[in-house]
């Protein structure tokens, strides 16, 4: 089942995407073009993985971390599918990265890697923007890079984890204006998936619908306004985004 | 008497009151009592945002490290760092203490209440955004390296007492010279004064929500100044902030605070 937050007719509705078409909580049946995409759950801690793929992270010229760069995300910067993500006018380079959204289920401390998927709700697509231009060296990656307005679009929906046959075995790809720019497979990540839910839980709770972004691999790109960026992976779904420039932000 | 907002434990609501920083005493409903009579829950439910070298003291104890790899350059905008909402608990409730981990830093830091939604706010204009300040401990593991630290230095439970109020903006004239003392068992181990900020209140609002917006009922801390005490099991924790409160925790092994762990 998929698993979608919308805003239909003056409400934001719980609902579910069957057959090419969106049914409300309440049994309507609507359709996707009258709606607005919403993140599929109001996130509340979110994770987020750099360098998790071998690859990218020799792309960006670092070894492979022996313990998980992880960094949080706060809520401003969440949108979802079919959204305009903001490019400000000072940046030289803004890519995408493609990633797999683990939304967690249940409280989970101290959890086993062999029980970590009893506490895995679902799965679902997130594009973590990095504007590298305002990167600096202490606390990195500095939220100014990672956690800015309109930047983490995620969804269409989450995908129930028993959907999902194995996680650690889909193909990831970016398409920028239609063109194939990044892919990758989730088998490639250096710490998988039940390996994070292990380490996280072991210092810190993990609450019902926490997400972790589990990282991206290799293929970025500039992306600039007007570009239309879909971020997709395997049997979960496609994530469509549209940069934009200043104007429409009413920034000068 | 000060405007305050607290919320009772096992009460949803949040109760408006005054309180006497002099005497300790909260005032609700024409009922005056005590603080160490009350239990106290966070007074906040959003995003609290810790933010890194805001004090000139911090930034100079790094000294010409800043100019060498991996920094390379003293920092440009505000670094910010989240404290997630599994490390938030009350005024007098125990900061548990990890098992393999024998000390913790004590981050005393003005924390200031977001009152409603802030996106590009000028300098002029920030006042207008605040709701009101609280005492924040940002507690964490000790670490030496501000260049990529492992998340769970600052993200582990509990790691973030704040309270026990929030003194209504107006009440607090300037946020911008409030005196700050931290006592580690009932001795003062360091003072600091928010005049030391690198970025002051309104320009630090300015300056984080020009990339990203903050929601009525987020906390933005202003920093944490240099040489943060150190503590281990049992030491009990007070910190101090002039007009804005006195928040009071201690130490307490991991296991213990599950089991209860009510500390005073």
């Amino acid at each position: 089942m998929k698993h979608a937050r919308v805003s239909y007719a003056g409400a934001i509705h719980n609902a579910v995407w069957v057959n090419g078409s969106i049914q409300l909580n309440d049994n309507r049946e609507v359709q996707e073009e009258d709606v607005i995409w919403l993140p599929p759950v109001e996130p509340r801690t979110v994770f987020a993985l750099g360098l998790n793929y071998a690859d990218h992270a020799s792309e960006l010229e670092f070894k492979a971390p022996a313990e998980p760069l992880v960094f949080l995300k706060g809520p401003n910067t969440f949108i979802g599918h079919r959204a305009d993500t903001r490019r400000p006018a000072d940046a030289t380079y803004m890519h995408y990265e493609c990633e797999l959204g683990v939304v967690i289920g249940k409280t989970a401390r101290n959890v086993k890697r062999e029980d970590a998927y009893k506490y895995v709700a679902g799965y679902t697509v997130a594009n973590d923007y990095a504007i590298r231009d305002y990167l600096e060296n202490y606390y990195r990656p500095n939220l100014r890079v990672k956690n800015r307005d309109t930047c983490t679009p995620i969804g269409p929906w989450i995908v129930d984890q028993s959907d999902i046959a194995d996680p650690m075995n889909l193909t990831l790809r970016t398409y920028v204006n239609g063109t194939l720019t990044q892919e990758g497979s989730t088998r490639d990540m250096i710490f998988d998936i039940p390996f994070l839910i292990e380490y996280l839980s072991e210092f810190m709770t993990l609450n019902q619908d926490d997400i972790i972004l589990t990282g991206t691999p290799k293929g970025l790109s500039d992306v600039k306004a007007g570009d239309e960026i879909i971020t997709e992976i395997e049997g979960i779904g496609s994530l469509l985004n549209t940069i934009v420039g200043d104007e429409v932000f009413q920034r000068s | 008497m000060f405007k305050a907002k607290i919320r009772l434990q096992g009460r949803h609501q949040i109760e408006e009151t005054s309180v006497d920083l002099q005497d300790s005493i909260v005032n609700i409903h024409d009922t005056k009592i005590q603080l160490q009579h009350l239990r106290c829950d966070p007074p906040v439910s959003g995003t609290i945002y810790g933010v890194l070298l805001n004090y000139k003291g911090a930034l100079e104890a790094l000294g010409d490290l800043v100019n060498e790899p991996p920094y390379n350059q003293p920092p440009v905008a505000p670094i910010l760092y989240i404290k997630p909402v599994n490390t938030i608990i009350g005024h007098g409730s125990a900061i548990p203490l990890p098992a393999a981990i024998e000390k913790l830093e004590m981050g005393a830091a003005l924390g200031i209440v977001i009152g409603k939604t802030a996106t590009k706010v000028s300098i002029d204009e920030a006042i207008h955004y605040i709701a009101g300040y609280t005492v924040v401990n940002d507690v964490s593991v000790p670490h030496k390296s501000v260049f990529r630290p492992v998340v769970k230095h600052r993200s582990r439970d509990g790691f973030c007492p704040v309270g026990p109020w929030i003194i209504e903006k107006d009440d607090v004239k300037n946020p911008n010279d409030l005196t700050i003392r931290v006592f580690i068992n009932g001795k003062l181990v360091q003072e600091n004064n928010t005049s030391n900020l690198i970025r002051p209140v309104e320009e630090l609002i300015r300056d984080v929500s020009e990339f990203m917006t903050l929601f009525p009922g987020d906390v933005l801390l202003v920093g944490v100044p240099e040489a943060s005490p150190v503590v281990g099991n049992g030491d009990h924790v007070r910190i101090e902030i002039d007009g804005v409160g006195f928040l009071e925790n201690t130490i307490l092994p991991e296991n213990d605070v599950y089991s209860g762990g009510f500390s005073g």
